[in-house]
């Protein structure tokens, strides 16, 4: 076997460090004696149990609107496709604050369809899910774009031959083939909506038990104790191992 | 009746397709030529698939031209088969009578039948990817089979199988071929899988027909040099007068029958002699030729002769022993009249 070459080895072994010490650091600082008790802590439950929540609502949310966004992109031929493409990543490049900030305009009591919607988003628990939708799903569209650029559109055509509509080709013969890409994809959207901070403080603020989602609580815990701070990140960091672990082999890698 | 009365014209960018076919009820054509010549860009457009520049298609009197391939009483066994991945082969067989109405229950009866026909009972469960390349064919056929089509379409149905289950599978296609009531066209560059499984030939160049007919006239007078390859016949066009057709500048070959004007002169490697000397006796064509290259050709070797034209020679081993035949080397070159076939152009 060639050996590789210490100019590349070096700064891969470099890299590998600095993204594993910190989540070193965070498991050896943790206060294990006192644990299970700061666990059982209400504010850590409600958080929790809302990230877990809104991140899966999003992540269906995510779904509903963005597979049909990602077919568009792939499949159908239009006027300005590039554009949409490019509209699209936006919110995977915009500072999350900016887009909090940009939903605030839109869904605003006074914003654009905020004025025509009879309920108030901003600083609700729906706010929440709305904020880390916004966030996540070019992540999605993404994965999804990408799988079904990879299937084999002659399937479809081999489906309309056979009698079969646009619709029917796509919900019998196109989603199951890509099927593993949106669930990568789902995967990934989600991860991203449940570490979701900017967007979310800007436009649904940060109640407890309301739109105080975990990495909310991480940073307002940081101002006051360190302990507790790093007992959410634990959480947090252990549910992500989790996920991925449990997908790995099935769909990511 | 479902009878197929098309005329394609479909303009890509820098090709253009133009053919107007028929295809009878029970009969089967086969559209037959080289890669890039438009064959399968004419299936598509009869499939609905490639949308026509301009033209018309009817089957049994139904226009179809405007008609989505959803709607189409058309089945087409695609070149790689598209058999759906995530299906077992009897719901890809079952999709079809599915899509045209039948409960599930009906539509797969209608499926495990046709698996029967086919040859394939028993192996219904199976995914595509656990099928052989035989297997997959047959399956594809029974899945555009099953929709009962008034006109099925195969793009090169045995282009992906291995020598062997080429033969089986191309005895067991025309089985189903002659039992099928609609009309059938066969897309192929193998001009064996044409001959074999075709009523009818029709010749494919550049986007047009350059000739039509049942094999036995098509192998006889071939009119174009990949019909001629095709068939493995030296072909030369040139002008006739009498007896003689002016084939290259200052160069005629004589021939038996009489010929007037634009003129296709055709012979066999095997009617061609070499020898060593300008050979001399009863009316012959002879030329002084080079070998341009020796290759082997079933049990004789096949000589490319360059010169005033280029032909194949078909010789045995041991008269290129004796002839001591290497590249390069200048001979002559032989060809009875009587060997020779004239037609008009």
């Amino acid at each position: 076997m060639r050996r590789a070459p210490l100019a590349l080895v070096i700064p891969a072994v470099l890299g590998l460090a600095f993204l594993v010490l910190p989540l070193v650091g965070l498991v050896v600082r943790a206060p294990w004696a006192s644990l299970p008790r700061r666990l059982a802590e209400p504010g850590v439950v409600s958080a929790l149990v809302l990230s877990l929540q809104t991140a899966t609502l999003a992540t269906v949310l995510c779904l509903v609107f963005g597979v049909p966004l990602a077919w568009l992109l792939a499949r159908a031929d239009f006027p300005g496709r590039r554009l949409v493409r490019a509209l699209v990543t936006v919110p995977l490049v915009l500072p999350p604050v900016v887009g909090g900030v940009a939903l605030l305009l839109v869904f605003g009591r006074r914003g654009l369809v905020g004025s025509w919607l009879g309920f108030s988003l901003p600083f609700t628990t729906a706010g929440v899910v709305v904020a880390e939708a916004f966030v996540a799903m070019p992540f999605l569209v993404i994965a999804v774009e990408g799988a079904l650029r990879g299937a084999d559109a002659r399937y479809e055509e081999a489906a309309a031959t056979l009698g079969a509509s646009r619709w029917v080709a796509f919900t019998r013969v196109t989603l199951p083939l890509v099927a593993p890409g949106i669930a990568a994809g789902a995967v990934l959207c989600w991860a991203r909506a449940l570490g979701e901070f900017g967007a979310t403080i800007t436009f649904a603020g940060n109640f407890p038990g309301r739109t105080q989602t975990m990495p909310l609580a991480v940073y307002l815990a940081l101002e006051t104790d360190l302990q507790s701070a790093i007992v959410l990140s634990l959480i947090l960091l252990g549910v992500s191992v989790a996920i991925l672990a449990a997908l790995r082999d099935r769909w990511i890698g | 009746m479902s009878t197929l009365d098309a005329h394609l014209v479909v303009g890509l960018d820098g090709f253009r397709l133009d053919i107007r076919l028929t295809v009878d009820a029970g009969q089967v054509v086969a559209l037959l030529g080289p890669n890039g010549a438009g064959k399968t860009t004419a299936l598509r457009a009869l499939a609905g698939l490639q949308p026509l520049t301009d033209g018309h298609i009817r089957l049994g009197g139904r226009a179809l031209a405007r008609v989505p391939p959803e709607k189409r009483p058309i089945g087409v066994v695609f070149q790689d088969y598209l058999l759906f991945p995530h299906m077992s082969a009897l719901d890809n067989v079952a999709f079809g009578p599915r899509r045209r109405g039948l409960s599930k229950r009906d539509a797969r009866a209608v499926a495990a039948a046709w698996l029967a026909r086919v040859g394939l009972s028993g192996l219904e469960s199976r995914k595509p990817r656990e099928l052989s390349g035989g297997q997959a064919q047959r399956v594809a056929l029974a899945r555009a089979l099953a929709v009962d089509p008034a006109l099925l379409l195969l793009d090169e149905p045995l282009a992906a199988l291995d020598a062997r289950t080429r033969v089986d599978t191309r005895a067991s296609l025309h089985q189903h071929l002659a039992s099928h009531e609609g009309a059938a066209l066969i897309v192929t560059h193998d001009p064996l899988d044409a001959m074999m499984l075709a009523d009818r030939l029709v010749v494919v160049e550049d986007g047009g027909i350059v000739q039509e007919g049942d094999a036995a006239s098509i192998t006889a007078q071939p009119r174009t040099d990949y019909i001629a390859r095709l068939v493995g016949l030296n072909l030369y066009r040139g002008k006739g007068s009498g007896h003689t057709v002016a084939v290259a500048p200052g160069f005629a070959l004589t021939v038996a029958e009489n010929v007037a004007g634009d003129s296709f002169v055709a012979f066999a490697p095997s009617a061609v002699s070499l020898h060593p000397e300008r050979p001399s006796g009863s009316p012959r064509n002879a030329w002084q030729a080079i070998i341009a290259g020796i290759h082997r050709h079933g049990d004789n070797l096949r000589v490319q002769l360059d010169g005033p034209i280029a032909a194949a020679a078909d010789i045995t081993p041991a008269a290129a022993a004796q002839l001591r035949l290497v590249a390069g080397q200048a001979i002559w070159a032989a060809v009875k009249a009587t060997e020779t076939r004239a037609y008009p152009a």
